[in-house]
């Protein structure tokens, strides 16, 4: 046993309602009704006090989380004044592809198989992207049972009915190739003996349509197209991110400054066209959570993008994953895959009581946890302070059999098991943590941004999944779009005419800065975040890279 | 408020101050709370990591790390991220190691020993000695996955490689100078593009597709207001769990 004396007897709990608890009746779903009340009593994006309307940019009087305005209410890391822009670029290409997760290197595969001149460009390394983290699975409507317009649905009232239409259709209707193409390249798919896939459900969906490879989807789906990207010679420059857009004289986009983290110089891309494919916002960790994102998922391509002058939609909504580990401390704030609960794992309080249907949407899930461990009063604290629910994994092999467990969430055993819990006997602690930007840059159906020659695809961009992303949506996402903005700016490239490049919007953004009061000393992008303990930060004194 | 001072506040750098343990970075020694993992016990001791972090959460294999401890000859490894701090650790982080990786054309190839020895004939030079798999943070078999390649199965190497996170360790310790990890990679595509039978019901959907039999059903759902989404959304058949 590993859990400390304080946490057993909420363990014991917990096994006394088991037996009851495997009969597995059916516990009441939310009303619609029912689950707005709780998302606005409980969700911590109706907590007015977490956000602030923007001063500055093309969202102006807007709302956005305060660690996002921070970033956005600052002037940029470069000064403009100090490039010389049109003497010589370092690169010159069709299409510059900023970020190598798995929408980036998606779409640095499609440009490229359409005679595009590509350069990939990444702040750590390649396949360091929250794609990497990905656990649980993909979604496509592909069995006969499922139909497009199922999953047009599901997507849509896990946003809120609000998502974008056209977005949400281009979704849906790739889904079932982009699995086909990742199955070509070689992906290990969970299959049945005859190659059917094995589709479960997640949170949100009316049926199953969960594809997956263990509980290491993400990493698969990476590892494979990064594989394939490597053997076509595509060039990704690694520990290089970008710190402003270029535009031309006539405002089109035009390519990027970089800045090599390890030598700190910068360097100029001239592109014919941009695709952001940066990621989210996790690491900024709004109103104090934890995050299951990789330590790079700072909002640079949001802020960046935005300086330019692209508006942001549903930026004033974050997903916060039910379950995020309490305890160990260690692991505190990871992810522990939906897809446990799709495999039929109990939420249960400190008394061993379910008090959600498991597989509501994300944003209603979170909401109960939080409201379970603070009016109800029925979380369990550990002896560091962190509160949190039950998640029963040990039912997962009584349900279906000794060993599925270990088969299906081979990385949960594994990092469980480094602190001596095991998942298959015990249960874990979970509380809910930061995990998904649902908003981001505004893009058509094409990937395309409204500032010409500049794409995003992935979680750097918003409306594909409203105001609340389902499980299996992103993995989805990011080849849909990454996969769709490089064919249209594989074409778009060869008739783009650039003029000579400008940094003009960055000055007239610092300025809107300045003229809204705003003088914090602030700039941005974040690049990584900064966890050194402020005793130690006062004493660097001769200035710092990033951060 | 600085946005970093905010962030120090937050949950990330959440240590419960206490016991201490003392351990050494790259020979330097410091004092850091109990409880920590290695990663965040070095943040807390003011290095500003760029490489040698990835994820921080076990799936990336960027933050490589080895270590002995006091009165111990044992030559130690773990994630920096997952590994918990104890007192008396030596450690250093392995952020880079190089690892030649072939070019290759997946779908031109045969699923067979004769593409593994292609690409890696270094594999023949196993000398047997385990050290791979006794360094594995994932606790793989890695020699038996490097012995099952030698024999041409695919399936057990894709099998015995699949929770493999690239991070290196085992490329680092091999005296055959095996690059285990990109060979495990080469053998996995080769079993799922061509050994692995093909997900029929998949295929029929693409067909089913590119004839347009979803385009009417997608284009009434796209203009459909609100409050029919609405309607249409509760009415939904939830299919019961497998």
């Amino acid at each position: 046993m590993s859990y400390p004396d304080s946490m057993r007897a909420s363990v014991a709990q917990v096994e006394r309602t088991r037996p009851e608890r495997l009969k597995r009746r059916p516990f009441a779903r939310l009303t619609l009704e029912e689950k707005t009340s709780l998302l606005q009593r409980f969700h911590p994006d109706y907590k007015p006090e977490g956000f602030r309307h923007l001063s500055a940019g093309p969202n102006r009087g807007q709302k956005v989380p305060h660690e996002l305005a921070d970033l956005l209410e600052a002037r940029s890391r470069i000064d403009p004044d100090a490039f010389e822009l049109n003497k010589a670029v370092d690169h010159d290409v069709d299409v510059l592809v900023i970020g190598a997760g798995g929408a980036g290197t998606s779409a640095a595969l499609i440009a490229h198989s359409q005679g595009a001149k590509v350069l990939m460009v990444t702040k750590l390394r390649w396949g360091d992207a929250n794609t990497m983290m990905a656990q649980g699975g993909i979604q496509a409507a592909d069995r006969p049972e499922d139909s497009l317009g199922r999953h047009y649905l599901d997507v849509m009232g896990g946003g809120g009915f609000v998502n974008t239409p056209e977005l949400v259709r281009a979704l849906v209707t790739d889904a079932p190739f982009v699995v086909k193409w990742l199955e070509d390249l070689g992906a290990l798919f969970d299959k049945q003996p005859d190659g059917g896939m094995i589709e479960v459900h997640g949170g949100g969906t009316s049926i199953r349509r969960m594809h997956s490879c263990g509980d290491y989807t993400g990493m698969e789906f990476m590892r494979v197209v990064r594989d394939e990207a490597r053997n076509q010679g595509i060039v990704c420059l690694e520990f290089t991110p970008v710190v402003d857009l270029l535009l031309d004289d006539s405002g089109q986009c035009a390519g990027a400054i970089l800045c090599d983290l390890d030598t700190k110089e910068y360097s100029l891309v001239r592109a014919r066209c941009t695709i952001l494919a940066s990621g989210g916002m996790g690491r900024l960790h709004c109103q104090g959570f934890p995050t299951t994102n990789h330590y790079g998922a700072t909002a640079d391509g949001v802020i960046i993008a935005y300086r330019a002058g692209v508006p942001m939609v549903f930026m004033d909504t974050v997903q916060y994953h039910p379950t995020g580990v309490a305890f160990p401390e260690q692991l505190f704030g990871q992810l522990v895959t939906e897809k446990v609960r799709g495999l039929g794992a109990h939420l249960v309080n400190q008394e061993g009581e379910r008090f959600i249907y498991e597989l509501e949407t994300r944003d209603a899930v979170s909401a109960a946890i939080i409201r379970e461990c603070g009016e109800r009063r029925k979380g369990l604290v550990t002896p560091t302070g962190v509160l949190g629910v039950w998640l029963d994994t040990s039912m997962i092999d009584m349900l279906w059999g000794e060993g599925t467990t270990r088969k299906a969430l081979p990385a949960m055993v594994r990092q469980f098991g480094r602190y001596g819990i095991d998942i298959t006997k015990e249960p874990i602690l979970q509380y809910p943590t930061q995990h998904y930007q649902n908003g981001g840059l505004m893009i058509n159906e094409h990937g395309e941004t409204p500032l010409p020659n500049l794409f995003a695809a992935g979680e750097v961009s918003g409306g594909v999944h409203g105001r609340n992303r389902l499980m299996g949506n992103s993995l989805l996402d990011i080849f849909v779009f990454g996969r769709r903005a490089a064919r249209r700016a594989a074409l778009r490239a060869k008739e783009v005419r650039l003029g000579p490049l400008s940094l003009d919007h960055v000055r007239a953004y610092n300025r809107q800065v300045e003229e809204a009061g705003i003088s914090n000393g602030r700039v941005s992008p974040m690049i990584l975040p900064d966890y050194t303990p402020t005793s130690h930060r006062i004493r660097r004194v001769g200035g710092v890279a990033v951060g | 408020m600085f946005q970093e001072e905010k962030i120090t506040a937050s949950k990330e750098a959440h240590a419960p101050l206490g016991e201490t343990a003392r351990i050494y970075i790259m020979g330097k020694s410091h004092d850091v709370p109990q409880g920590l993992t290695i990663l965040k016990a070095m943040e807390y001791a003011g290095y500003r990591l760029v490489r040698g972090v990835g994820c921080r959460g076990g799936f990336c294999g960027a933050c490589a790390t080895v270590y002995r401890k006091a009165g111990d000859f044992r030559l130690y490894v773990g994630l920096a991220c997952q590994t918990g701090i104890e007192d008396g650790m030596y450690l250093a982080q392995i952020p880079f190691y190089p690892a030649p990786k072939p070019i290759y054309d997946i779908q031109r190839l045969s699923p067979d020993v004769g593409a593994l020895l292609r690409f890696f004939p270094e594999i023949v030079r196993c000398l047997q000695c385990n050290t791979c798999t006794k360094v594995c943070p994932q606790g793989l078999e890695v020699m038996n996955y490097i012995a099952a390649a030698q024999q041409g199965d695919l399936k057990r190497v894709a099998e015995l490689s699949f929770d493999c996170i690239s991070c290196g360790l085992c490329v680092s310790r091999c005296p055959a100078e095996i690059t285990h990890y990109h060979m495990g990679l080469l053998a996995r595509r080769l079993f799922g593009a061509h050994m692995t039978p093909k997900a029929t019901h998949l295929q029929k959907r693409l067909a089913e597709i590119e004839k347009g039999q979803f385009e009417e059903e997608l284009e009434a759902l796209c203009r459909a207001d609100r409050q029919a989404l609405e309607r249409l959304y509760a009415q939904r058949v939830i299919e019961p769990e497998g």
